[in-house]
């Protein structure tokens, strides 16, 4: 075979090297070294687009080192419906889910220190199930908030989820009403509750515990909406502005209290805390 | 009567069988009265049986049916007095959600819910019972009144869901549900709702957070309409029967999930077909149970709540 013709697997190879090497930034297109990018948090250093972050890279970036404490982590999905779309049945998906991600459900929970400070933390992560909103999620949410209220530490919960878990039916929207109960609980004993709005955050999950933080933060550029752009554009027979359901345009409409870069993250949320003055 | 449904043509068949013999019987002036109490009597049964095997697909036509009793016929029909009030108190009042403090038989409540219309002109003015983010804020305004008043609440469920337009996202419609899901957990006075039609997920959750859930027997209540579902995990809108069946939406279905309490049951032939028996049912199932949760402290109906709530969702541990 001529030296200039490449096989299919060469070429993926070489792909799959430049991959490794090279990362294009979702938002301004630009090319940038894969190590620079993880180096940044995951932001792009050309035009400081937010890209996603796995829970345990985000835990990572918020709590002390060492200090976290993973809580209700055997939690997983069970297939209540016996549920099977054109693709095939619900279970198999999770387990796809579980393997590729090495988590039981689209949220991780535990306890841990930011500056010292004791919080109780939840995290979800994008790459299960779309961040969805399943029972095993709600539950770890509901037992995060209940160990906030047991033991007056402030609750703080991280979202990144297109929503409700359609393949958990009408359990997956009762999660909405569980969680809000839980932490509509910490109010009673005034204890914090921050919500961070991460990108995306839309659907059961905006309507509910994501925004009913006592502060509500998101990152810079967040898709953060209760209905999808395509379904509001079919009801309504308009477009819909360029910047419309990102954090900036929710914050200008007085749903977030801040938009906080990543970096400054960690900070912010210790400066809130330092104002707890129980 | 007009028959609109597919599944219904049987019965229509037969009601025109027993109008043309009526008809027949006082022409001839013969005596048809046996023949017709026959017929009727089977007609009867036919519409028990085919209403007691819909397809979930097909309990959702009859969620939707035009004809189907919408909140103001019930206030018609068992509420002896209704004061409406209006209102958001933030930016509007909401034609699609309704409320004001009302009397049912003896009992007085604050009635909340969805209202659809029967008409286009109504609907428009309604906008198809699908409230936005001032409709929600109106109905925890009035919650809140409630409380104060020491009113029971009463919730009727009907909407396709929250209106997902941009005037909607504007003003916050996940916060203004949100809002409710976790106020409606604090109140202090018993809660009762009822899906009366279409439980659209988040825009019917968001007056539903109560202490009893009941479910007229050909209502629906899921996370997302099956078209909906259908076109995002079986990308075709077409799948909307086999999504309907997945998605386990009907009133029998919910109760073995423990996501309602009860089912009440429908008139032979549906809540449409007779309307007054429907809001006679809805009107006995409501006075029962505010019976027993009127006797509860305010303490004890929330932490029965929060306990009711935090146990939906099955998972593996």
């Amino acid at each position: 075979m001529p030296w200039f013709i490449k096989t299919k697997s060469e070429r993926e190879a070489k792909k799959k090297l430049k991959d490794d090497i090279w990362i294009q930034c979702q938002s301004c297109g630009a090319h940038v070294f894969r190590q620079d990018f993880t180096n940044n948090l995951n932001v792009c250093p050309k035009c400081d687009w937010h890209g996603k972050l796995t829970a345990y890279e985000r835990i990572g970036m918020i709590l002390d080192s060492g200090t976290f404490k993973e809580m209700f982590e055997t939690i997983r999905p069970c297939d209540p419906l016996q549920f099977v779309d054109g693709k095939g049945p619900y279970s198999e998906k999770v387990e796809t889910a579980r393997a590729k991600t090495k988590l039981n459900e689209s949220i991780v929970t535990g306890s841990g220190k930011i500056n010292g400070l004791n919080v109780v933390m939840g995290v979800m992560d994008f790459r299960f199930l779309g961040g969805s909103l399943g029972s095993g999620t709600g539950e770890k949410i509901l037992q995060a908030a209940n160990y906030a209220y047991d033991n007056r530490v402030p609750c703080i919960i991280f979202s990144a989820s297109g929503g409700a878990r359609m393949h958990e039916g009408i359990l997956s929207l009762m999660q909405m009403a569980k969680t809000c109960a839980g932490v509509a609980r910490l109010d009673e004993r005034k204890i914090p509750f921050i919500s961070v709005l991460t990108d995306p955050t839309t659907g059961g999950v905006s309507a509910s515990y994501a925004m009913v933080g006592d502060v509500n933060l998101a990152e810079p550029g967040a898709l953060i909406g209760f209905a999808g752009r395509r379904v509001i554009e079919q009801t309504i027979k308009q477009k819909l502005p360029e910047d419309f359901q990102t954090a900036e345009f929710v914050k200008e409409h007085g749903f977030v209290d801040k938009i906080v870069h990543r970096k400054d993250l960690k900070e912010t949320l210790f400066t809130i805390l330092s104002y707890y003055n129980r | 009567m007009e028959r609109e449904l597919e599944f219904e043509k049987p019965i229509a068949e037969m009601e025109k069988a027993i109008e043309k013999l009526k008809a027949l019987a006082v022409d001839n002036k013969g005596d048809f009265f046996n023949q017709i109490a026959e017929l009727e009597r089977k007609c009867e049964e036919r519409k028990e049986e085919i209403y007691d095997t819909l397809t979930p697909w097909q309990t959702v036509q009859v969620a939707r049916h035009p004809r189907r009793p919408v909140l103001y016929d019930y206030i018609s029909m068992i509420f002896t007095s209704f004061v409406e009030l209006h209102g958001d108190r933030c930016y509007g009042d909401d034609h699609a959600m309704v409320g004001g403090f009302a009397t049912l038989g003896t009992q007085k409540v604050m009635l909340i819910g969805h209202s659809k219309g029967k008409n286009v002109d109504e609907n428009v003015k309604r906008n198809f019972g699908m409230a936005r983010p001032e409709g929600y804020r109106k109905a925890i305004r009035l919650m809140r009144l409630a409380e104060k008043f020491n009113l029971p609440v009463v919730t009727f469920i009907d909407t396709a869901g929250a209106f997902p337009g941009l005037d909607a996202e504007e003003r916050g419609q996940a916060e203004a549900i949100a809002r409710n899901l976790t106020e409606m957990a604090k109140l202090e006075i018993p809660v009762v709702a009822i899906v009366t039609g279409e439980g659209g997920s988040g825009g019917a959750l968001g007056i539903g957070v109560a202490d009893v859930v009941l479910m007229l027997s050909n209502a629906v209540y899921s996370v997302i309409s099956p078209e909906g579902c259908a076109s995002i995990l079986w990308r075709d809108a077409a799948y909307a029967s086999n999504a309907a069946e997945s998605l386990k939406i009907t009133a029998k279905s919910l109760l073995s999930l423990g996501v309602i309490d009860e089912i009440i049951k429908e008139p032979a032939g549906g809540a449409h077909n007779n309307p007054a028996a429907a809001a006679e049912a809805v009107k006995a199932a409501i006075l029962k149970h505010l019976k027993k949760l009127t006797t509860l402290s305010g303490q004890k109906l929330t932490a029965r709540r929060f306990e009711k709530f935090s146990s939906m969702g099955k998972f593996t541990k």
